[in-house]
């Protein structure tokens, strides 16, 4: 074949739209294989939302009910302990819950919907560890207002899980959204709902 | 009979010219010293963790992880070897990287016109380090769990993209078995594809420009009538048969530690991990396995999250840009000043005790001393930048000495 007589512009034109075209194809083909690493059906509708009768809590209790895999406490607090929280308003990094960490209707002091009744979700803001609960006062260390610790980093937060200054972790702990049934007194965790 | 056969061969696939130009008659400086073992001994540690990872898949199973551990360990039989030689073969793997890369600094192995190579070996070194941190996921141990935890979760500190670009990689809203069966495959068949891949091209760029040495002398300027050089003798029979050497004696180490000490301490194989995954209890203390260590005290060391997965990444990152960084043009320790020698023997104090302080718990001293060590880390590398300026490097030797 002979090269003579070659249209430059129109095989450059050919070579370029060809290869946005195929551009095109690999962007369209790679679709399948990124989007089935996200979350299945499966995982999903495990992630549906849990009940917990809150009234078998003793005061100053706190368990442990599994969400989407989640450690999520449910706390009791007795009146020491909210006393506790005003008087670390100080030391807290972030003490009007700012950051959005909380559903709107858990934007307040003790960070719940009922003053007493504490849900978080026990993974340290840091890298995911799960904080241990210290809760009288002077437990962990001398002048210790009582709250969280975690043994990862060294990461602390008070009983309203909020961050301690100056420890690795920036951020309060999670709350998640819940909702209490106060005729069935259950806390519904997960549902969106408030009071 | 057998020459009739290669002249049929060679006719139609390049044998005997592939046996000369990369064994036969590739010829490597005269002087290799100890610290030459260690490339044919990463080599030897990759053919044994494909061998021990094809025999492993057979009996795992990625939907009862710990369970098949435990089956390979008690049940199949000399299945507990051959997991003992792929979970010592994991450490011995970055022991023998470590010292290679160290040899490739100290005798400047990584300059011109050797850039290349050094490139494709720190694609390796990430390849190594992404299939050995999946592979700690895969026996679902306490440690498995909580390390890959912390690891996954350091995306989660990226802004915006973050929280969405967990989930997508662990497939769930925690980390689960979605999560193990994609490092499963990844970890038995697209990373190791990827390694070995990486592996020949840098065997094929080393080949091309040929091998450094201890005086970092090109013997390439210096061939013989032939074209040979002059400081050059062949690949094979001479190192081949030197690295037999190297082998036998690391095996000696490596079957010891495969036979009497297959954990080492705690250190190959972490304690908690013999308890299985579990997703609400947090061992009191998560240390990496020994070989992410430096790199862990560097994350730790920066109070802010995100933060410190950048520092991180930079840390691996300004590794790929040494050939650059270095300006000095005399390659060898040997031939380099007492500054550079300070600099670097500092370089390894400090990544030595990075290392340390990523398994130890933190106190305000070890925070401080992280610091000071992650600074000096990167102040090690802009130091190269202004070195040539002041150092007094001594007289290259035209050839390679016999020191």
């Amino acid at each position: 074949m002979s090269n003579q007589g070659v249209n430059k512009g129109r095989r450059n034109l050919l070579i370029g739209a060809t290869s946005v075209v195929g551009a095109v194809g690999v962007i369209g083909a790679a679709v399948p294989f990124v989007r089935s690493w996200a979350p299945s059906a499966k995982a999903q509708s495990a992630g549906a939302p849990v009940a917990y009768d809150y009234t078998k809590l003793e005061v100053g209790q706190q368990i442990t009910v599994e969400w989407r895999g989640k450690p999520v406490w449910v706390m009791r607090r007795d009146d020491k302990m909210l006393q506790s929280i005003t008087k670390s308003e100080g030391l807290v990094a972030d003490p009007a819950s700012e950051k959005p960490q909380q559903p709107e209707y858990c934007k307040n002091e003790y960070r719940s919907i009922e003053p007493d009744i504490f849900v978080a979700v026990g993974i340290c803001t840091h890298l995911g560890c799960s904080p241990q609960l210290f809760a009288d006062a002077g437990s962990l260390e001398g002048g210790w207002l009582g709250g969280y610790y975690c043994p990862c980093h060294g990461s602390k937060f008070d009983l309203a899980g909020r961050v301690y200054s100056g420890v690795p972790a920036n951020a309060n702990l999670e709350v998640p959204p819940y909702t209490i049934d106060t005729a069935a007194k259950m806390i519904v965790i997960g549902e969106e709902g408030g009071a | 009979m057998f020459k009739n056969f290669m002249t049929w061969l060679d006719a139609r696939f390049p044998a005997t010219k592939v046996w000369n130009e990369h064994l036969a008659e590739y010829y490597a400086p005269k002087n290799f010293n100890f610290w030459y073992f260690f490339g044919s001994l990463a080599m030897l540690v990759l053919v044994n963790q494909l061998l021990t990872g094809i025999w492993l898949t057979m009996f795992y199973s990625p939907s009862e992880p710990f369970a098949s551990v435990e089956y390979i360990m008690r049940d199949v039989e000399y299945g507990w070897l051959i997991r003992y030689l792929h979970s010592t073969g994991a450490s011995a793997f970055f022991v023998v990287v470590y010292l290679h890369m160290f040899r490739g600094i100290m005798y400047g192995s990584y300059k011109k016109p050797r850039e290349l190579i050094w490139i494709f070996g720190m694609i390796i070194f990430v390849l190594l380090m992404a299939e050995a941190f999946m592979g700690y996921l895969l026996p679902w141990g306490q440690m498995s769990f909580w390390g890959a935890q912390v690891i996954v979760n350091l995306f989660g500190t990226i802004p915006v993209v973050g929280p969405d670009l967990v989930e997508w990689i662990r497939g769930d809203f925690t980390l689960s078995l979605a999560t193990l069966n994609r490092f499963f495959a990844l970890h038995v068949v697209a990373v190791p594809l990827a390694l070995v891949a990486m592996v020949f091209l840098h065997i094929v760029a080393l080949h091309k420009v040929g091998s450094n040495n201890p005086d970092g002398v090109e013997i390439k300027e210096k061939k013989d009538e032939n074209g040979i050089p002059l400081d050059g003798i062949p690949f094979h029979p001479y190192y081949t048969v030197k690295d037999i050497v190297g082998v036998v004696v690391f095996m000696m180490i490596f079957l010891g530690v495969v036979f009497f000490a297959p954990d080492f301490g705690g250190y190959f194989l972490e304690r908690p991990n013999f308890e299985p995954a579990n997703p609400l209890k947090t061992p009191p203390h998560i240390a990496p396995v020994w070989y992410f260590t430096p790199f862990y005290t560097m994350l730790r060391a920066v109070p802010d999250p995100f933060g410190g997965f950048i520092v991180m990444a930079l840390a691996i990152v300004i590794l790929f840009l040494l050939p650059w960084l270095d300006r000095q043009k005399v390659k060898s320790i040997r031939y380099r000043g007492a500054s550079y020698k300070i600099l670097l023997a500092l370089f390894v104090i400090s990544f030595i005790i990075l290392g340390v302080l990523g398994v130890v718990p933190v106190t305000d001293f070890t925070k401080w001393l992280g610091r000071i060590c992650t600074v000096y880390y990167f102040f090690f590398f802009i130091a190269l930048w202004f070195l040539p300026k002041f150092e007094k490097t001594k007289p290259v030797p035209e050839r390679v000495t016999d020191k």
